[in-house]
C-alpha cells in the first residue's frame, strides 16, 4: 500500500466525484428551488450521452459533439418541462415521484426504440487516448480532462450563482420561493431556466461519461441513486453542497472499495472478509449519508433559509 | 331466407368443406421464450434470429413438417415466464419449447415444462442444478454449463505459464461461481480476488489495484454492459498492452460492436467461434451475415443448433410429436451437423464438447471479430453430470 497507490486512488475518487458533481448541481437546484423531486434527471444524462455518441459519429469532433449534445438535451428538458413537469409543481411529492418515474421508463424505451438494445460506444478523443505515468502507475489521461471540466464547471457555477443577477434570483428562490415570487420575479421563467441549466449539466456529465462507460438504455438509474445520496449529504438546494458532497462521496466510495477489503482481511479470516468486504464497501456511502442525516439533517453545506 | 343470403350461406359452407381437407397436417407448434425487451434483448434477439434462420431457409419447416414458432418475451421476469409457459402449453398445446436466455427464468420454468411432458430445448441458460440433481429426461440443452468456460480459462492460463493472476468479478452468484471455476483448474497464484458491485460503472479503483499488483494476467467475469465498461477502461489505463486480459461475457458477438478496436487483444472462452472450420459452420455464418447484416454470436449459433436438433428429431419421427419416447430418443441421438463440428449429449443431456479460447482480432474482412487461438478442453463433460441420475 504505497503512497503513490493511495494518491492515484484519491485521484480516481476526485474524478468520480466530478462526474457526480455535474449531475448533482442540476438536481439540487431543481429540488431546492422548485421543491420538485425530479427523478428524470438520470434520463437527461442518458439522453445527453446518446446525443453525444450520435453527434460524435457524424462530426468526429468531441467539442462539436458536446455542443450538440448539450443543446439537444436542454431542448428535450425544456419540452418535457413545458408538457409534463409544469403540471406537477403544486402536487405532492408522491405524484412527482410517480410521474418522473414514468418518464424514466418512457425515455428508456424511447432510446431503445431509436438506437436499439445494444450498447453504443464513443472513443476517447485521440489526444487523450494514451495513459500517462503517474508516480509509476499508468493513469488514463482522459480522466484528467474529466477533473478539469468538473473544476471549470464548479468555478463557472460559482461565478453564476454569486456574481450575476440570475444567481441572485436563484439563491433567493432557494432560500424562500414564496417571497421571491411575491417580489415580482417571473417564477415560471426561473423554473424553466433552472430545469434547462440542470439539463445542460446532465448532458455534460453524459458527454464526459460516454467514452468511459457503455451508453445504453437504463444507464441513468445507478448514477441517479448516487446523485441523490450526494445532494442529501451536501445539502439540498446548495451548489456548494453538491460540489463538496460529490467529492466526499466519490473519494469515500473509491477509497472504501480499495482499502476496506484489505483492512477487513487483516482483522478477520480470509473467507469471511471475502464475503462481506464488497458488500460493506458498496454500502459505505449510504452509511455516511445516514450518519450525516443523524448529525446534521440539513446536510453538510446547507442553504441558509429565511 | 331470401335467395342471395341462401346462396352465400351455401357458398361459405361449401368453402369450409373444401378448405378442411387442405390442412391435413397441422403444424407442429414450438414455443420460443426469450428476453426480447430491455438491454438484454440483444441476447434473445440473437437466439431468435439464429433459430429462424433454419426455419425460414426450410420454408417454415423443420424435419420436413411445417412448424409454427410462437415467440414470447419473458422480460427477464421469472413470474412472467411461468405464465407464458402455461399459456403456451395449455392453450397453444406446444410440443417443444426453445430459447430461454437467463438462468433465473430457466429455473422457474424447468419444472412446469418438464412436468407437462413438453420438451425443453434450451439454447442459452445452463444453470448447474438442472445439469445435476434436477436433470429431467425432457430437457435438452444445446449451449453449455457455465463453469466449464471458467475451467477452460484456468487451463489456458496454465498452458500460457501465467504464475500470478488477478481475479475480478461482479458480486453475484454467477460471478462467484465463475471465479471459483477458474481457481479450480488454475495452478498458479491468485494475486487478488475482487468483487465489484453489480451496477458499478467505474472500475478506476480496481484497475489501479491491478496496475499496482503487476500480475501476469487478469481474469474478469463481467457480462454485458459491465463488460463493455470494464474492457474499455482496461484499455484506457494502458493495461491491454501490458497484461493479457482473460474475460468471460465481456467480449463476444454482442459486445464487440460497441467496443470495436478497444477490445483488440482481449481473450474470451466459448464452445463455438465464427471461424470454426466445418461446412455447417461456414454455411451458417455466411447465411446469417447475409440475412441479418451482422456477425453471428455464440447465442445465435447455439440457437441454430437447437433448431437443427429439432429438425433432425422431427425428421426421424416423421413429424410425430405424440409419441414422447420416440421423440426423446430422436432428440437424444443428436444426429445433425452441428456448427461446432461434433456434437453429442452427456447423460444429463448437456453437450459433450470442446471449449475454445478466442482472441479479439481483425478478421479477413477487416472487422473486429473473434479468432480461435487454443482448445484447452476437448470432449468435456461438465462437472455436474455425475450428480444427474439419468444414464
Amino acid at each position: 500500500m504505497s503512497l503513490s497507490f493511495l494518491f492515484v486512488q484519491l485521484l480516481n475518487g476526485v474524478q468520480f466525484g466530478m462526474l457526480l458533481f455535474l449531475l448533482s448541481a442540476g438536481l439540487t437546484l431543481v429540488l431546492g428551488i422548485m421543491n420538485f423531486v425530479n427523478l428524470m434527471h438520470g434520463s437527461l444524462y442518458m439522453v445527453g450521452a446518446y446525443a453525444a455518441v450520435a453527434a460524435f459519429e457524424k462530426t468526429s469532433s468531441f467539442v462539436a459533439a458536446g455542443a450538440i449534445a448539450v443543446s439537444a438535451t436542454v431542448l428535450v428538458g425544456l419540452v418535457v418541462e413545458r408538457l409534463v413537469l409544469r403540471r406537477l409543481y403544486r402536487r405532492e411529492h408522491l405524484a412527482q415521484v410517480l410521474a418522473t418515474l414514468g418518464m424514466i421508463m418512457i425515455f428508456n424505451e424511447l432510446v431503445r426504440f431509436v438506437w436499439g438494445a445494444s450498447a453504443q460506444s464513443m472513443d476517447v478523443p485521440a489526444a487523450f487516448s494514451q495513459p500517462i505515468l503517474l508516480l509509476g502507475l499508468p493513469y488514463p489521461s482522459y480522466r484528467f480532462v474529466v477533473i478539469g471540466v468538473g473544476a471549470l464547471v464548479g468555478i463557472g457555477l460559482y461565478i453564476l450563482i454569486h456574481r450575476t443577477r440570475l444567481g441572485i434570483l436563484i439563491r433567493a428562490a432557494a432560500a424562500d420561493p414564496a417571497m421571491t415570487a411575491n417580489m415580482g420575479v417571473n417564477v415560471r421563467l426561473l423554473n424553466s431556466t433552472v430545469i434547462g441549466l440542470g439539463a445542460a449539466l446532465a448532458a455534460l456529465a453524459g458527454l464526459m461519461a460516454a467514452p468511459l462507460s457503455s451508453v445504453q438504455s437504463g444507464m441513468g438509474e445507478p448514477i441517479l441513486i448516487m446523485t441523490l445520496v450526494v445532494i442529501v449529504t451536501g445539502g439540498i438546494g446548495s451548489v456548494r453542497g453538491a460540489f463538496f458532497g460529490a467529492l466526499i462521496v466519490g473519494v469515500i466510495d473509491t477509497l472504501g472499495r480499495t482499502l476496506l477489503p484489505t483492512l477487513l482481511r487483516e482483522l478477520l479470516d480470509r473467507s469471511l472478509a471475502q464475503a462481506i468486504g464488497p458488500a460493506i464497501s458498496s454500502m459505505l456511502i449510504y452509511l455516511v449519508m445516514a450518519a450525516v442525516l443523524v448529525v446534521r439533517p440539513q446536510g453538510l453545506f446547507p442553504v441558509k433559509h429565511g | 331466407m331470401n335467395m342471395p343470403r341462401m346462396l352465400s350461406a351455401m357458398a361459405s359452407a361449401a368453402a369450409m368443406l373444401l378448405a378442411a381437407p387442405a390442412s391435413a397436417q397441422a403444424p407442429v407448434k414450438i414455443g420460443f421464450i426469450a428476453e426480447l425487451s430491455g438491454p438484454q434483448a440483444v441476447l434473445g434477439q440473437d437466439q431468435y434470429d439464429g433459430f429462424m434462420l433454419l426455419v425460414e431457409r426450410n420454408g417454415g419447416k423443420l424435419g420436413g413438417v411445417p412448424v409454427q414458432v410462437l415467440k414470447e418475451d419473458s422480460q427477464l421476469k421469472p413470474e412472467v415466464a411461468v405464465q407464458l409457459v402455461a399459456k403456451l402449453i395449455e392453450k397453444e398445446r406446444v410440443s417443444i419449447i426453445s430459447g430461454v436466455t437467463f438462468s433465473n427464468v430457466m429455473m422457474a420454468i424447468h419444472k412446469p415444462v418438464t412436468d407437462a411432458k413438453v420438451f425443453l430445448v434450451g439454447s442459452l441458460a445452463g444453470p448447474s442444478p438442472i445439469a445435476g440433481a434436477q436433470c429431467s429426461p425432457y430437457q435438452f440443452i444445446t449451449s453449455f454449463q457455465l463453469d466449464a468456460a471458467a475451467e477452460a480459462h484456468g487451463r489456458y492460463a496454465n498452458e500460457r505459464g501465467f504464475k500470478k493472476v488477478f481475479l475480478l468479478g461482479a458480486n453475484y452468484q454467477a460471478g462467484k461461481d465463475f471465479l471459483g471455476g477458474f481457481k479450480r483448474t488454475f495452478k498458479g497464484q491468485v494475486a487478488d480476488e475482487v468483487y465489484t458491485a453489480m451496477n458499478a460503472p467505474d472500475f478506476s479503483a480496481e484497475l489501479t489495484q491491478v496496475a499496482a499488483a503487476k500480475p501476469d494476467a487478469v481474469f474478469a467475469f463481467y457480462p454485458g454492459a459491465l463488460g463493455i465498461n470494464f474492457v474499455r477502461q482496461y484499455n484506457q489505463a494502458g493495461l491491454m498492452k501490458t497484461t493479457p486480459l482473460l474475460t468471460q461475457g465481456a467480449v463476444d458477438g454482442s459486445t464487440l460492436p460497441a467496443l470495436k478496436e478497444a477490445a483488440l487483444g482481449a481473450y474470451n472462452g466459448a464452445p463455438w467461434g465464427p471461424d470454426i472450420d466445418n461446412p455447417s459452420n461456414k454455411k451458417f455464418v455466411e447465411e446469417f451475415e447475409r440475412k441479418y447484416n451482422r456477425i453471428p454470436t455464440l447465442f445465435a449459433a447455439q440457437s441454430y443448433d437447437a433448431a437443427q436438433l429439432i429438425d433432425s428429431a422431427l425428421a426421424k419421427t416423421k413429424g410425430n410429436v405424440d409419441n414422447k419416447d420416440a421423440l426423446r430418443a430422436a432428440l437424444k441421438a443428436a444426429d445433425f451437423a452441428s456448427v461446432r463440428g461434433k456434437f453429442k449429449f452427456a447423460n444429463n443431456q448437456f453437450p459433450i464438447q470442446d471449449y475454445f479460447i478466442q482472441q479479439v482480432a481483425t478478421d479477413a474482412k477487416g472487422r473486429v471479430n473473434l479468432k480461435t487461438v487454443a482448445t484447452p478442453l476437448k470432449d468435456f463433460t461438465d462437472d455436474y453430470a455425475a450428480k444427474c441420475a439419468m444414464k
